[in-house]
């Protein structure tokens, strides 16, 4: 995936107003199946996949014990017995690695599945597709694009409706031409990433680390406590039950240099740093600086004006709840 | 196309061949920092050294240091920037020039086929 084809502010506005296209075969996707899967994931991850129907899917998370994120993932339940758990590119081997440590006991097979996923983002991504239109938010059903017998999933990372086609890999470049040709514009990782923070969406790796919990990140909704026993499981009703000392916050700012990612933020009245710009951009849609910083509970109320130290010019900012971008209602 | 009557430094900036020389960033760096947002330059009056940083040019995704290609004093920077800023991804060479610098030395500079060289995938 290219960080760009051509400019990722056209590509940006082509995802909010139009429909984008994405090559994210690079995604890490792994197949559990057997009789246990469903209960072995309720242990492995902080959510319930056994309570997602087959032909759905949820956002959820592998942490460590340590209640440490290790892994932001959506999941899929195929059928009764077999998911599909979609990792981010550079975690893929740590999740395959600790869903292994996690399975002993369990009648469950591990396995990497291959393919291509490409995915179709925007208000008109339906109507290039020419089908989906019947499938729920989150939902996934067999399909044919373009020719080729396909999973498609309604499901993105952008804050618009769209879907995401798995495929084989020698279908995925005559899925691509097709939906290309039908008026999906390609869309690169730069654009990714200013979708996804207009839509308040964590990115592994910035708001979300091992050493963050989803208490943290202001997603404990994920973390079903009411389990028997998981994986992180003291850790994390330690955290929900205490709170913790930063949480995620959106910040928004009037001047046109953003705040970027390790931007200190500072209290406007004692000067005394507070946390610290996990991403920001120039957002293409709202025309202002939007970032997401982590900073203590007291400070995170939207209307705080905040400072963010950027590169040694104070910044005035104020705290917004999250996300900054939501879609019309269709 | 690298223009052939430009100078460039091995930082990416271009700058034409005369006492008041007018500086510019290339296509090759405004293609890699994508669509530039905002460009932060020095005030007309300022002194500038060659291969220091005189100002900043944000895109999207990241922010660059913009690099003094010369010594000399700033006597005029492109306003149409303020309004515009993505003139440099749209014309670098030309509509999205940077400043105007009246040169009192200028150390190594590279010709357009010398920075060929330089950005080529071979280099």
């Amino acid at each position: 995936m290219p960080l760009r084809y051509g400019s990722d502010i056209a590509e940006h506005h082509a995802v909010r107003t139009g429909a984008g296209l994405f090559d994210l075969s690079h995604m890490g996707r792994i197949e559990v199946t057997g009789p246990n899967a469903a209960e072995f994931l309720d242990y492995a991850l902080v959510g319930r996949p056994s309570r997602i129907v087959p032909g759905r899917a949820r956002y959820t998370m592998l942490c460590h014990t340590t209640g440490g994120v290790l892994d932001d993932l959506v999941v899929y339940r195929l059928t009764e017995q077999r998911f599909l758990v979609v990792a981010n590119a550079a975690n893929a081997m740590v999740v395959r690695a600790m869903l292994g440590e996690h399975s002993n006991g369990y009648a469950v097979t591990i396995t990497d599945a291959g393919g291509s996923l490409i995915a179709v983002q925007g208000p008109r991504a339906a109507a290039i597709l020419g089908d989906g239109d019947d499938l729920p938010y989150y939902g996934i059903r067999a399909a044919r694009v373009a020719g080729a017998d396909v999973l498609l999933a309604r499901t993105g990372y952008t804050g618009e409706d769209g879907f995401e086609i798995y495929s084989a890999d020698a279908d995925a470049a005559t899925i691509w031409s097709a939906l290309a040709g039908a008026g999906a514009t390609p869309a690169g990782l730069a654009c990714r990433d200013t979708l996804r923070l207009e839509a308040g969406m964590p990115l592994y790796g910035q708001e979300l680390t091992v050493r963050t919990t989803p208490f943290h990140a202001g997603l404990g909704r994920v973390v079903a406590l009411d389990k028997a026993d998981f994986v992180g499981a003291d850790a994390l009703r330690r955290v929900a039950a205490e709170g913790t000392a930063t949480v995620l916050t959106g910040l928004i700012t009037n001047g046109r240099r953003a705040p970027r990612r390790g931007h200190p933020v500072l209290d406007p009245v004692s000067g005394e740093r507070l946390g610290e710009v996990t991403s920001g951009a120039p957002s293409p849609t709202l025309g202002h600086p939007i970032a997401m910083a982590y900073v203590p509970p007291v400070f995170a109320k939207p209307g705080t004006r905040l400072v963010v130290d950027v590169r040694g010019t104070h910044e005035d900012a104020e705290v917004v709840a999250l996300p900054f971008y939501r879609r019309s209602p269709q | 196309m690298i223009p052939l009557n430009l100078r460039y430094s091995r930082d990416h900036e271009w700058l034409t061949d005369d006492e008041v020389a007018t500086v510019g960033i290339t296509a090759f760096a405004a293609d890699a920092l994508g669509d530039v947002v905002f460009v932060d330059l020095p005030e007309p009056g300022t002194i500038t050294t060659a291969g220091a940083v005189c100002g900043e040019i944000e895109s999207t995704k990241s922010v660059s240091e913009v690099y003094a290609p010369a010594d000399g004093e700033i006597v005029e920077i492109n306003q149409a920037l303020t309004d515009d800023p993505g003139l440099i991804n749209s014309d670098p060479y030309g509509a999205g020039w940077l400043y105007r610098v009246r040169v009192t030395r200028t150390p190594e500079v590279l010709d357009a086929a010398a920075y060929a060289a330089l950005i080529s995938p071979e280099s």
